[in-house]
């Protein structure tokens, strides 16, 4: 992406390469590499999906052993939620916060590039784990005790470790975050003024630092209840392996809260922009997020309904559950009336946008049924459960981050992308998710359970049309990685300002954005009289407000 | 320097969350004795009955099961009996080993319906220690236990029951707290 060699001298041009990325600080060429790993995964979790849907195509078993399904469904769940989305959003945090608040970089530089450099580490002991004797961690992403425990294959152990890392770069990348938007912001510029990227980054990397080591707790406990004597899981010792699923889903709802908070702020950047008018309500949406937030911490009894718990719990896990509704629905109000009477145009990032708010909400009401206790009792476990995180995860999260590529591409590489292909990606795309996750909602009702490699007969039909959806959707992302790529290599070449509705501090640097940017702090009051001068609307822009 | 202060902070809060998470175990532990669920509020031996036994009558089944793994026999000698609320009553429990090793076993016991389980106190119970049976040893193994007067008026059966785990001789003589 940058032709840019800091440390170029006569040394072997691979030593120089390898040296450039390992050794980097620079947070443009952290966040590209966040990116790129993440996409990688992607891939890789993308085909464990696809041994799964191909076993799902019809009723019996086909292709693959019962405990190598396991293991596809427990490696693609944790790759997907910590080796891509999370990257993913951190990769755009690297490149964008800083620009977005006129920073040189990131302020613990040498702290990013070891966020970074864990990962590799932590996902080579990951999928190593499928090489093993026993194969690899096949108890779901969510490691319930005792099947982590006890029962748990000689390769737990790796997974512990591997977790541990994980969680280690997030919390690290979490700390850096959050000290740069503190600290570093350019003169003048109030919390209150930040571009609502940042604000939810800033959000998403509190709930972060509070509910990973909570995760690294969880896994420690495991790995001493294998190893060392301990009883924490298991009751035989006194312990109890209820107490886990607190334990964890202690850590896993906010942990959702982590996968789509930045998803959040993407869209309230994109629809701005394509609707060329100011985000309707801005303050609103900050204390949404931030409400947001604090309620995902107390509300993790709804994973556990059935789990025997009293009726007094479950009202209240099912009222605050409900509770996070009322901030949700204030973030979806501000998007549609941002829109309203906006001059509308439909470039890629905004169709990705636009699918986010539509099919997220949809994710949104399964959520709010899966919520209610009397309900939950037949929904628990069954293809509801995946149909309903799979909508707010692909579209929230994933066409998030598309939405996020397609924007800032020709910040990044100083090209458009090529709009015709950007479009039938999106199309492609939004068939092939509504194909694949929709008709497990009936699946899931008729009472197809989840987790099974095997299923009755009457399922079949929902199954098979999931299996052709979920192979359209394969394979439309192979068409993102080409129009990534054939972006970088050239196209249409963006002015700085690449969008006509864009307004902020990431748009008065030239595209591509150099190696450094903001060596010396913007002047908001300058940018401010710029932008007028460009027509911004008033309230637009990051400065502007 | 704030970004020094700040990171400082934020890595506290960080190792600060990590030893949050095993305080949620002993935190469980005592919701689950203050609150009588899980069956937690059973591991002790309570108080004799302080006030005379009542009229009123209610029927306490009796169930025992094995978790995997122990190759025991197990089962309550018999199924149920009725007894007066305050009244000190004994039933008894087999248990047979049928491994050619002695083996360690420790009983957890769950009450039904949560809302008696405070109200049912054990004076002697097999539960309260751990159970080392010699290859092929049998035993009858008692438990004496009321049913206290403040019970819920539309409470009219209760289940105590047991799940007998086996210790890992790892962790033997430490459980049972």
């Amino acid at each position: 992406m940058h032709t840019h060699v800091e440390h170029a001298t006569a040394r072997n041009p691979f030593i120089a390469f390898a040296a450039r990325w390992l050794l980097t600080t620079n947070h443009k060429e952290i966040g590209t590499l966040y990116l790129w790993f993440s996409f990688t995964m992607f891939f890789v979790a993308g085909a464990m999906a696809m041994v799964i849907r191909a076993e799902l195509f019809q009723p019996g078993l086909q292709l693959v052993e019962p405990n190598f399904y396991n293991q596809m469904v427990t490696l693609h769940g944790l790759i997907m939620v910590f080796g891509a989305v999370m990257p993913a959003f951190v990769g755009l945090a690297n490149w964008m916060i800083p620009m977005m608040i006129g920073a040189p970089d990131m302020a613990l530089p040498r702290i990013n590039n070891f966020s970074f450099w864990v990962l590799p580490f932590a996902f080579t002991m990951l999928l190593s784990s499928l090489a093993m004797e026993g194969g690899a961690p096949n108890f779901g992403w969510t490691f319930y005790a005792p099947l982590s425990t006890t029962y748990g294959p000689p390769s737990t152990d790796y997974f512990v470790f591997g977790v541990h890392l994980m969680g280690i770069s997030s919390v690290l990348g979490a700390i850096n975050i959050i000290v740069t938007i503190l600290n570093l912001r350019a003169p003048g510029m109030k919390l209150m003024q930040m571009p609502l990227f940042v604000w939810t980054w800033l959000v998403t990397a509190f709930l972060l630092i509070m509910a990973m080591p909570v995760l690294a707790g969880a896994v420690t406990m495991v790995l001493t209840d294998r190893h060392f004597g301990t009883s924490f899981f298991q009751a035989a010792g006194g312990g109890d392996p209820v107490m886990f699923q607190h334990i964890f889903w202690f850590f896993g709802h906010p942990e959702v809260y982590i996968m789509i908070l930045p998803g959040f702020g993407i869209a309230s950047q994109v629809i701005p922009t394509f609707a060329r008018k100011p985000l309707f309500g801005y303050r609103s949406m900050v204390y949404a997020v931030m409400a947001i937030a604090f309620l995902s911490f107390v509300v993790w009894g709804h994973h556990m309904f059935t789990t025997g718990m009293p009726l007094g719990a479950e009202l209240l896990f099912m009222y605050t559950t409900m509770a996070i509704a009322i901030p949700t629905g204030v973030k979806v109000f501000n998007w549609v009336a941002t829109l309203w009477r906006g001059s509308l145009t439909f470039e890629t990032p905004m169709l990705f946008a636009l699918g986010f708010v539509i099919m997220f909400t949809i994710g949104g009401f399964s959520g709010l049924m899966l919520a209610l206790v009397p309900a939950d009792f037949q929904y628990q476990d069954t293809f509801f459960v995946v149909a309903h995180f799979h909508y707010v995860l692909y579209p929230g999260a994933i066409f998030g981050t598309m939405a996020a590529v397609y924007y800032w591409l020709p910040k990044w590489t100083g090209n458009y992308y090529d709009e015709r292909l950007g479009k039938i990606h999106f199309w492609a795309a939004a068939i092939g998710v509504n194909l694949t996750f929709f008709p497990m909602h009936f699946a899931g009702l008729a009472g197809m359970p989840r987790r099974v490699v095997d299923y009755s007969l009457q399922f079949a039909d929902f199954n098979r049309i999931s299996t052709i959806g979920a192979f359209i959707l394969g394979l439309t992302q192979l068409l993102f990685l080409y129009i990534v790529i054939k972006a970088i290599r050239g196209g249409k070449k963006a002015t700085a300002r690449a969008w006509e509705g864009a307004w902020g501090l990431e748009w008065t640097v030239p595209s591509p954005a150099p190696l450094h940017t903001f060596e010396t702090p913007p002047d908001l009051a300058r940018v401010r009289e710029e932008e007028a001068g460009f027509g911004a609307p008033a309230g637009a822009g990051a400065t502007l407000r | 320097m704030s970004t020094r202060r700040h990171t400082i902070a934020l890595l506290a809060l960080a190792v600060g969350m990590f030893g949050f998470a095993f305080t949620l175990v002993p935190m469980y532990r005592t919701f689950c004795e203050w609150t009588g669920l899980n069956g937690r509020a059973a591991l002790r031996a309570g108080a004799a009955p302080a006030a005379v036994p009542e009229e009123r009558e209610v029927t306490v089944q009796f169930l025992a099961q094995v978790a995997n793994g122990l190759p025991w026999e197990f089962r309550p000698v018999e199924a149920q009996m009725r007894v007066r609320l305050g009244a000190i009553a004994t039933t008894r429990f087999y248990v047979r080993n049928r491994a050619r090793i002695a083996v360690t076993g420790q009983a957890v016991p769950s009450i039904a319906p949560s809302t008696a389980a405070t109200h049912l106190t054990k004076l002697e119970c097999f539960c309260f220690s751990q159970q080392r049976l010699n290859a092929g040893a049998a035993r009858e193994m008692p438990v004496r236990f009321y049913v206290d007067k403040d019970l819920p008026r539309q409470v009219r059966t209760l289940t105590l029951s047991y799940t007998l785990f086996q210790v890992p001789d790892a962790v033997r003589g430490e459980a049972g707290s």
